[in-house]
């Protein structure tokens, strides 16, 4: 297993490139690039997030922003009610993530494929439009995060280096957890229901309570990529729910190889970057980027991670 | 007699207007392999289902040990000594034949509910997994993927699979099915060799196979036993030979 691939290579350049992108930003001066990376690693854990339930669990759920919603909101409602401890809001963050996965989780995982889809993207509307309707949170318009979360001298997230090396410890962290937690005992058996059901249930193994669990644990975690989000942009509002931003998460999954640990990160990476330029070079930059998806999907199966396991053969 | 392991009692079971399973009784004793067999159609899979769990019969019962598991979910059914192989192979494709094996013996030994350290590591499981494969014979085959296995060696690994739970009953549907001369004769050597273990119920379509193995036979016919003994004397039924014996032997002159 310790072999040289292509995959693995390229894998660690991006890992390598992620660390060190903060010294390049500062010897270039170049603070965009910082920035929009800090983005792009917040959403490269939404995606793993997404990942571990799709691509592991094999339950397509298309609402999975609303826990970038719900982890934001809970990060701007306690900042705008004066509690600005970050030791406070991210364990809130969390805890309402986690609470709405269960709940949603025990309805949705009563259906199987196309329903599953459905209920999870109508749970995730139903988020938005609640969202929409706080008006004392300031409604459609959003809410402005006037103070970032207060790690009281641990870390400070308004310093721009700080914050992205905090985004990208969390990524990892994350990463390291879903891959001991894919290689566990509950890992395999939520593998195994993704595999077969049927088998997994006479061998002895009750499908519901472990893909509820796996469910709750991958909206725990994109819970907290809302948090920092919303201290990225100082900003949080109903858009972040929008089931266009559950598709794109979807998006970054497929595109960078379901089912593997980095792959998730990959395709955060390669879509935003995408996302970024083609938008600068043209109005109509969806035009391309949707043939380019396409395309990777078709020829590519398993997304990028498969295309370089292939370049490996040969 | 002492209480039997398998006790089915009036079993009815309705698809619509047709009774698939129409009052059916029979027990199973500890250590005995007990062969289900009729024509197709006769509703033996239906049977099995419903002592699997998959499926809930309109009325009458079902006790494993004493025990009344007539309305048990399968997983609970499994927990308890049931274990099943299936008629059309149902395996998890993308894992290796030892992490088929190795799940079920680790839904039968403590929580799954594990989240941190690596289950490949764990050497009761892999130890019970690779035990399991080697009586089936497929210890080298251990770290194949199964979707890269033949159609026989998935039918063993479904039997390694269910073994590997430490059944007390076995429930084999068709084993048989789909495999050559020579790989049925050797899977009638290894259900030979496993029914000193574990107690049987062996649906099978494979005559020579049934009345080599069998303790006793009971006959499915339109849903209904029609016939329960040793196979000599099932051999001897004239009910069974105009129902079922006879037609086989039609359909063997065909081909």
């Amino acid at each position: 297993m310790k072999s040289f691939t292509v995959a693995k290579a390229v894998t660690a350049l991006m890992l390598a490139g992620l660390v060190l992108l903060p010294l390049y930003s500062q010897a270039s001066g170049n603070i965009f690039i910082l920035t929009l990376f800090t983005r792009i690693v917040i959403l490269a854990l939404a995606a793993a997030s997404l990942n571990l339930i799709m691509g592991f669990g094999g339950m397509m759920s298309f609402g999975h922003a609303a826990y970038l919603g719900i982890g934001g909101y809970a990060v701007g409602m306690l900042a705008q009610e004066g509690v600005g401890s970050g030791f406070i809001q991210f364990p809130v963050a969390l805890a309402a993530s986690a609470i709405y996965a269960l709940v949603i989780g025990a309805l949705s995982l009563r259906t199987r494929g196309v329903y599953f889809i459905m209920i999870t993207l109508a749970f995730a509307q139903m988020a938005y439009y609640v969202a929409s309707g706080l008006a004392r949170y300031g409604g459609d318009d959003g809410l402005t995060v006037y103070k970032r979360s207060d790690f009281s001298g641990l870390v400070n997230l308004s310093n721009r280096t700080q914050f992205y090396y905090l985004c990208l410890a969390c990524l990892f962290a994350v990463i390291f957890l879903i891959w001991r937690i894919v290689n566990s005992r509950f890992g395999l058996v939520v593998q195994g229901l993704r595999s077969n059901e049927q088998r997994m249930q006479a061998i002895g193994f009750p499908a519901k309570r472990y893909q509820l669990v796996c469910f709750v644990i991958s909206g725990t975690m994109c819970g907290l990529a809302g948090a920092l989000l919303a201290n990225n942009t100082d900003f949080v509002s109903p858009a972040v729910m929008y089931w266009t931003r559950s598709g794109d998460l979807m998006v970054m999954v497929i595109l960078g190889g379901m089912g593997t640990l980095f792959g998730p990160v990959m395709g955060a990476v390669v879509f935003l970057l995408l996302e970024e330029f083609l938008s600068q070079l043209t109005e109509y930059w969806a035009l391309i980027m949707g043939p380019l998806l396409l395309l990777i999907v078709l020829f590519g199966r398993g997304g990028i991670m498969g295309l370089l396991g292939r370049l490996n053969r040969g | 007699m002492a209480e039997p392991l398998l006790r089915v009692e009036k079993l009815v079971r309705r698809f619509g207007g047709i009774i698939a399973t129409d009052n059916v009784s029979l027990d199973v004793a500890a250590g005995e392999l007990h062969a289900i067999i009729g024509p197709n159609g006769a509703g033996k899979t239906t049977l099995i289902s419903q002592l699997t769990g998959h499926l809930e019969p309109h009325s009458g019962s079902v006790s494993l040990g004493g025990r009344d598991i007539t309305y048990l979910p399968a997983y609970r059914r499994c927990a308890l000594g049931l274990a099943r192989s299936f008629q059309i192979t149902s395996l998890l494709l993308d894992f290796t034949a030892a992490d088929n094996v190795a799940l079920a013996a680790q839904a039968h030994a403590g929580t799954s509910f594990r989240f941190f350290a690596r289950a490949r590591k764990e050497k009761g499981l892999r130890d019970a997994a690779h035990a399991a494969l080697d009586r089936v014979g497929l210890l080298h085959r251990a770290d194949v993927l199964v979707s890269r296995l033949s159609h026989g060696e998935r039918r063993q690994i479904e039997l390694a699979v269910a073994l590997a739970s430490k059944p007390k009953l076995l429930l084999l549907d068709e084993p048989m099915a789909g495999l050559g001369v020579t790989e049925s004769q050797r899977m009638v050597q290894l259900l030979q060799e496993l029914r000193k273990e574990v107690s049987i119920v062996l649906v099978e379509h494979d005559m020579p196979a049934v009345f080599a193995l069998a303790d006793r036979i009971s006959v499915l016919v339109y849903g209904r036993v029609i016939a329960s003994g040793d196979p000599a004397a099932i051999r001897a039924n004239e009910d069974v030979k105009r129902a079922y014996l006879g037609e086989a032997h039609v359909v063997t002159h065909h081909v």
